[in-house]
């Protein structure tokens, strides 16, 4: 079944953790979603990298989190935040091109 | 003591809360209402220049809604991280805030206050003692960039509270500090167990974000017992499910299992989220790890200079589709203008309609489809006047650049104000994030007995 990300989750967020980490909060709408999105390994640093146009080490982590039925990614921020040429301080609006992945699940 | 009740009337003081929900937040009889003040989300500015990001109207409603209730019920009032950094500067702004408070409620009580300010000098003896590494992946310490901050303080744990708590205090009013700190100190020294307490407290600085559905300015209470805690929303409006709670340990971590924080770790791959009723959760199982060598957070912000910024629209195509090359049109004739400023400042366009908001994270940095752009032209330079100019500049240059195929020759850019140009003010950058390694917890953080009294200006 072709899914966009949107579409079998409730919540996709990014927020700093911290000035010099970006984190993204998916959280699925149903344990079957989730735990079919887990098995299938549909969120991978490649796609992350691609997604975000960073290298592989600006990956700092992608952790399924059962009680939340969430998958968290974890990114170095491409500036602290704050510094010259920042655009979203929070980091509350850089979360959007994940909305339109599209899996096959 | 078997149950330990906690209210916890909103997630930032300032941030507001219910009536109603405070009033049945009382009625449940807590030993202890706190809140957290402060975060670093909104970035270096407020640190580096001594400044809260929250409003002093909104404050001291707060506060004086909880120090009323406190002292009148004899519960403790702690506060954490005041006037948002919690540096000296933001702790005597939240201090005269209380002064206030205690003149117009006719109140009296004692107040322990903890600084959490760390010298220049105490940051560099540490670093050169190697006691300072880079809270992964900030960058390692030098020190150009101590002397270089105008604002450094260490984030405390329970320790610098438990020291306050032995003369009881009526209020504690703290800088910096680790949000659930303020939580937990009080249960922590009375015997409950650290991982259930900080992992309570890690849920009620953010008052009532882990219920559903969440807000951060409504009250939540929490219970500590032995062996568990329980958490739910005083708005019958509002609900904490497993679910809701469990999602919060994901909110701005970026692990949500292994949270690090003074002098240890909280682990949570053990911990059970369970409902209680249909808006009442229980959990058990959180561990606290401590540390082999017990760290605290430093963080600090220096200056960078001042910013200037002008925002302007573009609704011409022609003008839309030769972006770019204006841009860097713009650049170069700033550059040759200015050449004796060159070194000094930082020009940024920011184009909002394309990659405005994500810069170099955004998948799609293309124009297509775009029929308006929104453009900031930000300048930050060594002084205000050098910002002004090379904003000024930028902006008027652009106003009237010629580019290949325009045809609208008397402006391109649409401005919604007169004057265009805005001072934007000093400019900060993170100059530290941390973690400095410590024998005694509460050593750096000097507490000051005050006792306020109608007529005495808590001093």
């Amino acid at each position: 079944m072709r899914v966009t990300l949107a579409s079998i989750t409730d919540v996709i967020r990014s927020k700093n953790a911290g000035p010099y980490e970006l984190t993204f909060d998916i959280m699925f709408t149903t344990r079957a979603w989730f735990e079919r999105a887990v098995a299938a390994g549909v969120l991978h640093t490649d796609l992350v990298c691609q997604l975000y146009r960073i290298p592989p080490c600006d990956v700092l982590g992608i952790l399924a989190y059962p009680p939340a039925k969430a998958i968290k990614i974890t990114i170095r921020r491409p500036l602290c935040s704050g510094d010259i040429g920042e655009t979203d301080v929070y980091g509350a609006q850089q979360h959007a091109p994940l909305l339109d992945l599209v899996f096959d699940l | 003591m078997q149950a330990f009740r906690i209210l916890s009337p909103t997630a930032i003081l300032g941030y507001g809360f219910p009536l109603a929900s405070f009033q049945a937040g009382l009625a449940k009889k807590p030993h202890l209402i706190a809140v957290d003040a402060g975060s670093t989300d909104p970035g270096p500015y407020y640190l580096g220049e001594g400044v809260s990001f929250t409003d002093r109207q909104a404050v001291k409603r707060d506060l004086a809604l909880m120090l009323k209730a406190g002292i009148q019920n004899k519960i403790p009032v702690v506060v954490g991280s005041a006037g948002g950094s919690g540096a000296d500067s933001h702790l005597a702004w939240c201090r005269a805030i209380v002064a206030e408070i205690v003149r117009e409620e006719r109140l009296s009580f004692t107040m322990a206050v903890i600084h959490a300010d760390f010298k220049p000098e105490t940051v560099l003896e540490a670093l050169r003692q190697g006691r300072i590494r880079p809270l992964d992946p900030a960058p390692p310490l030098d020190e150009n960039l101590v002397r270089a901050s105008s604002r450094i303080v260490g984030q405390m744990g329970v320790e610098p509270f438990i020291r306050a708590l032995a003369d009881s205090p009526d209020v504690i009013l703290a800088g910096r500090a680790y949000d659930p700190a303020v939580f937990a100190a009080l249960p922590i020294r009375l015997g409950f167990d650290p991982g259930l307490a900080l992992h309570l407290g890690k849920i009620l600085e953010c008052a009532a974000i882990c219920a559903t559905p969440g807000s951060g300015s409504d009250c939540m209470f929490g219970t500590l017992y032995a062996d568990h805690f329980t958490v739910e929303p005083l708005n019958p409006e509002r609900a904490c499910t497993p679910l809701s709670v469990a999602a919060h340990t994901l909110y701005e971590k970026s692990n949500p299992s292994l949270l690090p924080g003074p002098g240890g770790r909280l682990n949570l791959n053990e911990a059970r989220f369970e409902a209680v009723s249909d808006r009442i959760v229980r959990v058990s199982g959180s561990r606290f790890e401590p540390a082999a060598r017990y760290t605290i957070k430093l963080e600090g912000a220096r200056p960078i200079g001042y910013r200037t910024v002008s925002v302007a629209g573009v609704r011409d195509p022609f003008m839309i589709q030769a972006i770019d090359t204006v841009i860097a049109g713009v650049r170069a004739r700033v550059a040759d203008n200015f050449a004796e400023l060159a070194g000094h400042y930082h020009l940024l366009f920011h184009v909002y309609g394309r990659d405005g908001v994500m810069g170099p994270l955004e998948p799609t940095p293309g124009l297509d489809g775009a029929h308006e752009l929104g453009l900031l032209i930000e300048a930050t330079a060594d002084t205000q006047a050098q910002a002004d100019t090379i904003c000024g500049f930028a902006r008027s240059t652009m106003l009237h650049f010629g580019y290949p195929g325009r045809r609208a020759t008397a402006g391109n850019l649409a401005f919604p104000y007169s004057p265009s140009d805005l001072h934007a003010g000093r400019a900060y950058v993170f100059s530290l994030y941390h973690l400095l390694e410590v024998d005694d917890p509460a050593g750096p953080f000097a507490c000051e007995w005050v006792r306020c009294e109608e007529g005495q200006p808590c001093a």
